[in-house]
């Protein structure tokens, strides 16, 4: 083993990097402190009090009670100011930019895929540009995994029930380790990859190689392949809302409430059409489930789709502008809304 | 630390009921109530974690529930509860019973704890037999499927909900067994003539037990039995 | 100088004769006993056993991480060791450890009774945890199982193909035997104390017990019932928990943490209650804010049912929820914190005895308050999302329940084994013992907290070659750790047989175990103690034996 093989410390190779370090120089010197007091007070004590024939019952002394409060009131306030800035680091990781770059994440028994918009496929490996924020959205396909990227001090578990979305902006060019975190069966410990931060240029030339067209242009054929089409029509004739729009719009449903047409429900939708069903629809809805019928690699080519309609009917499956996605929809309040294919 | 028990005159030698851990009965009966009470403090956490589950998929999926508790038979439903909370009276009149040094009245009013306790698993087993026949246990027997086609997507959920009846009933269920079996040993010993005014303390453990049950069921009639359809739609 | 000095103190002439362990004799005397100092020994023996296994388990780990690829032994196998660890020593040996086996024994002889109040219930937990073990025997002989001790869903329902259903019935079973231990212990702390002792005249050792039992009684049965869904599922295949039939995985995370981080209560407080007691005894001296100590358990028992979530951070609950239960786990802290500043505090101005016990206690303190602090590094939002499920949280919950935990009953069994043994061990050996516990405990797991900020995740068969180094400090101290806890298994042993008689208080401590003869009579006493001295008061104690000598 040479030394240099031994960090004892993590690259930091992400905006976040530096604040989650200091948060943890700055607790390793309170609580060190803390704890080299605590220590050294006992070795004292037990040295300087140790018993003698002279003192073989302890002095009636008692200290005085107003340590009591120090000693409650001082961790109190320190505690007090370590949530609030460990909670500042927190939302800025919870927080997506807005003009993150669009990558989705598939998990399952033992690997990563991940897609990039422009229909780009990687198995455990990933390429990003550098200096440029990335959003993953990202589904289990069997049990609970978790990704995680020690050198982005950043790391979400992977559900099978539901989209989750995580963030980095890498700072620094470079390969760094994926780990699956949550335990996840036999070779748990071989779902790992490498994330690769290129240069912006290396990374077009890179995004120029192989691609089967982009994400959403493959959900539309999905779109075809599975007769969404039939109902979910250009025009309200159809037997589905019309979906041209729906993507970050809000939606009524038959109950009178409102929902966000986000990520989720778009895929509750599709999966489990009876759950939320738009206002006029239903119920029952006339879909039929696509339950343990489209894989979670087609679920996100369809969203990716559904995305692409974003705010106006005339709007072509447009192809990656990577941008996409929270900025499109949201103007018009198009009341119709999506369900059944 | 009770001196109840010296509170009552002359020297005894040791009540034949009194353990020898104990100083006086008095502190014996204290124990074994205080035991059954943090017994009970358990069973509640213990039926709060279904209930739980219970609640979250209800409220994610109040269509299913609904439809699930349009199967439950609420005239036997109804009818159970009646039959239990007429057999918590009869629980009570024993320990009453009990402590007024009444033999005769004790051992009638477990006679009729016993039999109204029966009366609920008879009842509560036609219940099973009929969800058995008709497909309504989850798992590979599950055959049941809704009259109106186009809500068969339920089914899934409404198995669910079977989950949670069989599994609370169930739950129930086997405390009303294990009830009837107790009541069983305090009649034997009511019989015989082992209770009066200074130690009655299993009969009141007994009641405090069987209240529990009764209340449980109290909860779980409306919870399965009588969940209105949400919004205006009838999907059933 | 006054008359008498401590070694004097003793209320009662030791009984030459007759004593628990020689009032009958038998097989039968044994595994039928209702007395509780016989089913503690029972307890010993049983969780001895379950610490072997588990300590197996944890050095064929240690063994196959020496080296960055999986060459020891297979992934599954692995995996299996892992989750075998973790079952093992937690449901089998920490959550019994010290209230079953030291607070069987001990807590009727503080509180002044003849028994627990219901000595048939206390043999029941005692076959009840045998029967969950069993299971657990069972799935370690057929094949064992490879779902983490966590359990989590869809795995562990839908994926798994090792023996999950036995698995979890065992732990279900053996949840049982401590609600039931919880129940015996809250009953006889309210209604049998000795006259005269009052709820503050108790030893601190009870107080922790009794914040213990609250916490057995009120959280595992919502592990019960959770454990019960998930066979549930896993037999008919429905969907509780699995997502692809309608269920929530994340509803099973709730459920399982809303038992298992009181769990680490359960663990945690009565170590506390011992290395109060045991400081009480070797500084000779009243624990500093008694009061403060005393509630901290209550306060710690209460707060614990409250900060489950925050094992979920990364698992998909909201923002929001994580700040709350992120600022309640912060608060937790507080009262821990208040215990060892108390600790810290009484060995001022004490008479400090550096005897085995002690070195145990002061090593209890130390490494808690190491796991402790580390504990805010998880509670820290931000920084968790980098740290949880890596290494660090691994050194963190060894710290707490190793350090803290094992350690506190190590102390309470040097402690104590005179009182339950009659006999002293030898002096010297346990103490190198010690030491050697120390040394090894932080050799191993103070680089994992380094392995963890630097990203290895936790339950890795293999690991990234630049780990290597670290894994091979924690491994060489995993040796030493064995080592150390083999000594006191011989040494304790042959004390029976080798070991000089300990007479009724051969530490100069007060406390009303120490008043009876050791080994105790049948009936702890020969005569009901009446107290008039406050808890750990050594002059009142000492006022009080005069006058008894007196009459």
């Amino acid at each position: 083993m040479l030394i240099a093989d031994f960090p004892l410390f993590p690259d930091q190779a992400s905006t976040m990097a530096s604040k989650v370090d200091n948060l943890y120089l700055f607790l390793i010197a309170l609580c060190g402190t803390v704890s080299v007091g605590v220590f050294l007070t006992i070795f004292y004590f037990a040295i300087k009090y140790r018993r003698r024939p002279d003192n073989e019952i302890a002095e009636d002394y008692e200290p005085p009670k107003i340590l009591e409060v120090t000693w409650i009131v001082i961790p109190s306030i320190l505690f007090l100011g370590i949530f609030v800035w460990a909670s500042w680091v927190y939302f800025q990781l919870a927080r997506v930019p807005d003009n993150s770059l669009q990558i989705y994440a598939t998990a399952k028994q033992w690997m990563w895929k991940f897609q990039h918009p422009t229909g780009q496929r990687e198995i455990n490996e990933l390429h990003v540009p550098v200096n440029r924020p990335i959003k993953i959205t990202m589904a289990s396909e069997d049990v609970i995994h978790s990704l995680y990227f020690p050198a982005f001090r950043t790391k979400m578990d992977v559900l099978p029930n539901r989209y989750r979305t995580m963030w980095f902006q890498a700072t620094k060019t470079g390969r760094y380790h994926i780990f699956c975190a949550e335990y996840c069966g036999t070779l748990h410990s071989g779902m790992v990859g490498w994330v690769d931060v290129m240069e912006p240029t290396a990374y077009q030339t890179w995004l120029a190689g192989g691609s089967e067209g982009s994400l959403a242009s493959q959900g539309e054929k999905l779109f075809q392949k599975y007769a969404c089409n039939t109902c979910h029509t250009n025009d309200a004739s159809g037997r589905g809302p019309v979906l041209i729009g729906v993507y970050g719009s809000s939606v009524m449903l038959s109950d009178n409430t409102i929902v966000p047409a986000d990520d989720n429900y778009i895929r509750e939708s599709i999966l489990n059409p009876q759950a939320k069903i738009v206002k006029g629809f239903g119920p029952p809805s006339v879909m039929p489930t696509f339950q343990g019928q489209v894989s979670e690699d087609d679920l996100l080519k369809l969203l990716a789709f559904v995305k692409s309609l974003g705010s106006t009917r005339t709007a072509a499956p447009a192809v990656a502008s990577p941008q996409s996605s929270t900025t499109t929809a949201a103007a018009q309040t198009t009341k119709e809304p999506k369900k059944k294919p | 630390m009770s001196d109840l028990a010296f509170e009552h005159g002359e020297e005894h030698p040791p009540h034949p009921f009194l353990q020898h851990h104990f100083e006086d009965l008095g502190q014996q009966h204290e124990a074994s109530t205080l035991g059954m009470w943090a017994f009970l403090c358990t069973e509640i956490l213990f039926f709060g974690g279904v209930l739980l589950a219970y609640w979250v998929y209800r409220i994610m999926y109040p269509a299913a529930w609904a439809l699930g508790a349009e199967q439950q038979n609420t005239l036997a439903g109804g009818t159970n509860t009646l039959v239990l909370i007429v057999s918590s009276l009869t629980m009570a009149l024993a320990v009453r019973s009990a402590q007024l040094n009444n033999r005769r009245g004790t051992v009638l009013m477990l006679i009729l704890t016993l039999i109204f306790g029966t009366m609920f698993l008879g009842i509560k087993s036609y219940e099973y037999h009929a969800h058995w026949m008709e497909g309504l246990f989850p798992g590979a027997h599950w055959h049941w499927q809704p009259k109106d086609p186009a809500i068969s997507a339920l089914t899934p959920k409404v198995q669910l909900f079977m989950v949670f009846y069989w599994g609370l009933t169930g739950l129930h269920a086997l405390h009303m067994v294990i009830g009837v079996g107790l009541l069983l040993y305090i009649l034997a010993r009511a019989w015989r003539g082992d209770f009066h005014a200074e130690y009655y303390a299993p009969v009141e453990v007994m009641g405090l037990y069987w209240h529990f049950v009764d209340i449980v069921w109290i909860f779980l009639f409306p919870f399965l039995y009588l969940i209105p359809h949400v919004g205006a739609h009838h999907v059933g | 100088m006054t008359t008498t000095t401590l070694h004097d103190v003793r209320f009662i002439e030791p009984a030459k004769t007759r004593n628990y362990l020689n009032e009958d004799y038998g097989f039968f005397s044994w595994v039928l006993t209702r007395d509780h100092k016989r089913i503690a020994i029972l307890y010993l023996i049983s969780v001895t056993i379950m610490f072997m296994v588990g300590g197996f388990f944890a050095m064929m780990m240690r063994l196959e991480l020496l080296t960055p690829e999986g060459d020891l032994l297979t992934s599954d196998t692995y995996n299996k060791f892992f989750t075998l660890h973790g079952i093992v020593m937690i449901f089998f040996f920490l959550i019994p450890s010290i209230p079953a086996v030291l607070g069987n024994f001990i807590l009727p002889l503080q509180l002044g009774a003849k028994d627990l109040a219901f000595p048939r219930i206390n043999l029941l937990s005692w076959y009840l945890y045998i029967i969950g073990a069993s299971f657990g025997t069972y799935v370690i002989i057929s094949g064992g199982v490879d779902t983490g001790w966590t359990f989590y869903t869809p795995f562990s329902t839908q994926y798994s193909n090792t023996h999950v259903f036995a698995t979890t019935l065992g732990a279900f079973i053996v949840g049982f035997s401590s609600i039931l231990t919880g129940l015996n212990f809250i009953v006889t702390t309210h209604r049998m104390r000795a006259p005269g002792l009052t709820w503050f005249r108790l030893p601190l050792n009870v107080w922790a017990l009794y914040a213990t039992s609250i916490v057995m009684l009120l959280a595992t049965p919502v592990l019960g019932i959770t454990l019960i869904m998930l066979m549930i599922e896993r037999v008919l295949h429905v969907g509780i928990f699995d997502p692809a039939l309608g269920g929530d995985p994340l509803l099973y995370q709730h459920m399982f943490w809303f038992y298992s981080h009181p769990a680490v209560y359960i663990m945690i407080l009565p170590a506390m209650g011992v290395a109060s007691d045991v400081i009480a005894a070797f500084t000779r001296k009243r624990i500093f804010g008694y009061k403060f100590v005393a509630f901290s358990s209550l306060a710690i028992a209460f707060l614990g049912f409250l900060v489950w979530a925050h094992h979920m951070f990364v698992a998909g609950i909201s923002v929001y929820s994580a700040m709350i239960f992120a600022f309640l786990s912060f608060f937790v802290a507080v009262p821990s914190a208040i215990k060892v500043f108390n600790w810290t505090a009484t060995m001022y101005r004490a008479s400090v005895s550096w005897q085995t016990p002690m070195l145990y206690a002061m090593g209890f303190i130390g490494l808690f308050t190491i796991g402790g602090v580390t504990g805010l590094f998880l509670a820290s939002l931000g920084l968790d999302v980098h740290v949880t499920d890596t290494y660090f949280v691994v050194a963190h919950f060894h710290y707490v329940m190793v350090g803290g935990a094992v350690m506190a009953y190590m102390a309470g069994l040097h402690y104590w084994w005179p009182k339950i043994t009659g006999r002293m061990y030898p002096e010297w050996w346990a103490r190198l013992a010690a030491l050697l516990i120390f040394v090894g405990f932080n050799l191993t797991f103070f680089p994992q907290f380094i392995l963890g900020y630097l990203g290895m995740p936790r339950r890795y068969h293999a690991y990234a070659p630049e780990f290597q180094v670290l894994n091979v400090l924690s491994t060489a101290g995993a040796s030493v750790l064995a080592v150390g806890y083999a000594l006191p298994l011989v040494y304790l042993l042959l004390s029976l047989k080798l070991g000089r008689p300990a007479g009724p208080n051969p530490w100069g401590a007060v406390g009303l175990e120490w008043t009876t003869s050791s080994p105790p009579p049948k009936e702890n006493f020969h005569e009901t103690p009446v107290v008039t001295w406050e808890a750990y008061d050594y002059r009142g104690m000492m006022k009080a034996m005069g006058e008894t000598q007196n009459v």
